[in-house]
């Protein structure tokens, strides 16, 4: 594909000084693509949208926002009622959460899906990590920051795992709160950091993409582009692709905001923050749901370690082992829809996580579904197990015994067998 | 594969929906009977003369006990007073202002501006007064339970008469159906014509209390009807945006084998 001829003398004129219009033409029209991207690849642009939703409207709240432990709860309140649409502004930033984690979490097993971690991806795929790790941060601050009461007892919680450690972990989380308990100074460093870390997700966003650009998407066969017959060129084709998935993406964003803007909120948190009454069930949000129960369901020593320090870093470690699977995987196929077996692990997987999410919101004590006898803990004890030995055990054992199933021989042939579909 | 990731997304929906119920019912007090509220539904709006019948609720007997912070009188022009009718009810309360010139505290009728002023000056006199327990401020409490406004209503009137055999009440407590732990400070504060409406409304108990319960979800969520209207028109545009931007992705990919 050649340079571009630039007829309009004021682009010219930029574009020889600063190309910023052959770098667009470069990475929308002549950035190959598959031709055969399901809806399943639309999250990642939609990720980023919401991303860019809510750095804008979290400016627009920190306009009229107070970080003080004695006006925090009162200034979103004002934002919510005497703040001209401070409502809706504040709605979609606390729905917009909910939807970034939504988008992020289908891409993720999306990418886990297509092998989308395998070679040459591995760099794209830790990239990826390291947002989610970075949004989570954020999420968490984010939610410190109305100064409700799950605001207050989710920081308390969160902060004292890091008591856990050794030696280092009680100074450690002094050090986190600016004195000695959740207080003022943690609220403000939790605002400056709130604020901080959109752009360093941003930056890695950047990274994201220019190692998307290197390696080029991967697709639904797993088949590399190997003809320009297989590609096609991201504008307008999937321009338009990614706008109609936006559209129906926003009906169902704004349905929340509009009509169910705290569904997936906490009651409590409409209780300004109170450091003398506990609520009885501190649950943090949705979505760190399935971490929180593998941080609970380790509830024994080993080794003379105790209890909680297994738990956080059981925790850390459901993440950490996700930098490894790239070399964890052992088949040579990308695509689990040419493994027969291995595509029904999956499914046990993402089932699975639904599991430990519902095990991190019940009480460890209660009955998982009301079963008599089985209690959540336990469950949320083998869904952990599954967990980990999906990605130690499963992946590397199936994929060196599992026969895939023939790959096609390029994208064009299983587009014309209408292999897409299957 | 479309059969693969149905069964999939089934198996997870299935689960979180009993998630979601199920943890709700969790605790030692029933879940509230599902009441009918104006504001139900995508097009509920707030019945105005039902908000003014719940104000005059709480005025007349929650307020003797219960803040309402978040609220100025300016708000109520939100359940259809007038700037009159705003003016006469802010000058019905003594606000303390100042320090004026002197450097004394002083006490002024109330004017539009001013926020409800509330029953106790702290947490330490309210609870004082109140055998130890604070009442809590009313503005947010309709979204800061469980179950919301069928949780408020089920709790004011959800009193027995006696705590049921064996079950052992302390000094001062009621026995309260919906009360998580059942012992509530709060003696039933609702009864037949516990306040005079005058726009022949019956006055029962369940009736005072769905109008307070119906003011104090206007308290907690003002902006509903405003956030409903503006959603349907949001919603209505971005379906036919999308159904022309399907239209035109239909019309660019029609030559692409995919």
């Amino acid at each position: 594909m050649s340079a571009p001829v630039w007829n309009n003398k004021v682009v010219k004129w930029v574009d020889d000084r600063l190309p910023v219009f052959s770098m667009l033409h470069h990475s929308a029209y002549e950035y190959p693509t598959p031709k055969n991207l399901s809806y399943m690849w639309n999250f990642g642009s939609l990720a980023g949208f919401v991303l860019v939703t809510m750095i804008l409207s979290g400016i627009f709240l920190v306009m009229n926002y107070t970080p003080h432990a004695d006006m925090a709860f009162w200034s979103v309140e004002r934002i919510m009622r005497d703040v001209n649409y401070g409502w809706l502004i504040r709605y979609i930033h606390m729905n917009g959460a909910s939807m970034f984690f939504i988008c992020v979490y289908i891409h993720i097993f999306r990418g886990l899906y297509y092998g989308s971690y395998k070679a040459p991806r591995e760099m794209l795929w830790w990239i990826g990590i390291l947002i989610l790790l970075a949004m989570m941060a954020t999420a968490f601050m984010g939610y410190v920051l109305p100064w409700g009461q799950m605001s207050f007892w989710g920081a308390t919680v969160i902060t004292n795992l890091f008591s856990a450690f050794p030696i280092i972990g009680d100074p450690l989380v002094t050090w986190l709160w600016g004195g000695f308990s959740v207080d003022n100074p943690t609220l403000n460093r939790f605002f400056s950091l709130h604020y901080l870390m959109p752009f360093v997700i941003l930056g890695l966003v950047v990274l994201h993409v220019w190692a998307l650009h290197t390696v080029r998407s991967n697709n639904p066969t797993g088949v590399e582009i190997k003809t320009p017959q297989d590609a096609i060129a991201f504008h307008p084709y999937y321009t338009i692709k990614d706008l109609f998935g936006m559209g129906v993406f926003l009906i169902f964003f704004l349905f929340f905001v509009f009509f169910a803007p705290d569904f997936f909120g906490e009651p409590d948190n409409y209780i300004p923050a109170n450091p003398l009454v506990t609520p009885p069930h501190i649950v943090p949000e949705w979505y760190f749901l399935p971490f929180y129960a593998i941080l609970r369901s380790i509830d024994f020593t080993v080794f003379g370690i105790p209890a909680k320090l297994l738990g956080v870093l059981a925790m850390f470690a459901s993440i950490i082992v996700l930098f490894v699977i790239p070399w964890l995987d052992t088949s040579k196929v990308r695509s689990s829809k040419f493994r027969p077996v291995y595509k029904w692990f999956f499914l046990i997987l993402f089932i699975d996580c639904f599991i430990l999410g519902y095990c991190g919101k019940k009480a460890p004590d209660d009955y998982f579904m009301g079963i008599e006898g089985l209690k959540v803990i336990t469950v949320g004890q083998l869904a952990t197990l599954y967990y980990f030995a999906h990605f130690l055990l499963v992946m590397p054992i199936v994929g060196k015994l599992e026969r895939p199933k023939p790959l096609p021989a390029s994208i064009s042939e299983s587009v014309l067998k209408g292999g897409a579909n299957a | 594969m479309r059969k693969f990731a149905l069964t999939a997304i089934a198996a997870a929906f299935a689960l979180s929906a009993f998630a979601g119920t199920s943890a709700k019912a969790a605790g030692n007090a029933p879940v509230p009977e599902a009441q009918e509220w104006s504001w139900q539904g995508l097009f509920g709006t707030y019945d105005r003369a039902q908000l003014q019948r719940g104000f005059q609720v709480y005025k007349g007997i929650c307020a003797g006990c219960h803040s309402l912070r978040f609220i100025a009188f300016r708000n109520l022009e939100g359940i259809g007073f007038n700037e009159d009718q705003i003016k006469a009810i802010a000058a019905e309360y003594d606000i303390e202002d100042g320090p004026n010139d002197d450097g004394d505290m002083f006490t002024r009728p109330g004017i539009a501006s001013d926020y409800f002023p509330s029953p106790f000056p702290n947490d330490k006199a309210a609870a004082a007064s109140n055998g130890g327990a604070i009442p809590p401020d009313l503005s947010l409490m309709a979204k800061a339970r469980l179950h919301g406004p069928d949780y408020v209503f089920a709790l004011l009137t959800g009193y027995e008469e006696e705590a049921p055999e064996g079950f052992d009440l302390a000094e001062g407590k009621y026995y309260n159906h919906y009360f998580p732990g059942h012992q509530i400070s709060m003696a039933p504060p609702l009864y037949d014509e516990a306040v005079e409406y005058t726009d022949g409304t019956p006055m029962t108990m369940e009736q005072h209390a769905h109008d307070v319960v119906a003011f104090l979800n206007w308290t907690a969520q003002p902006e509903l009807e405003a956030r409903k209207s503006m959603g349907m028109k949001v919603l209505l545009f971005l379906i036919v945006l999308t159904a022309m931007l399907y239209a035109v992705k239909r019309k660019i990919w029609r030559d692409i084998e995919h």
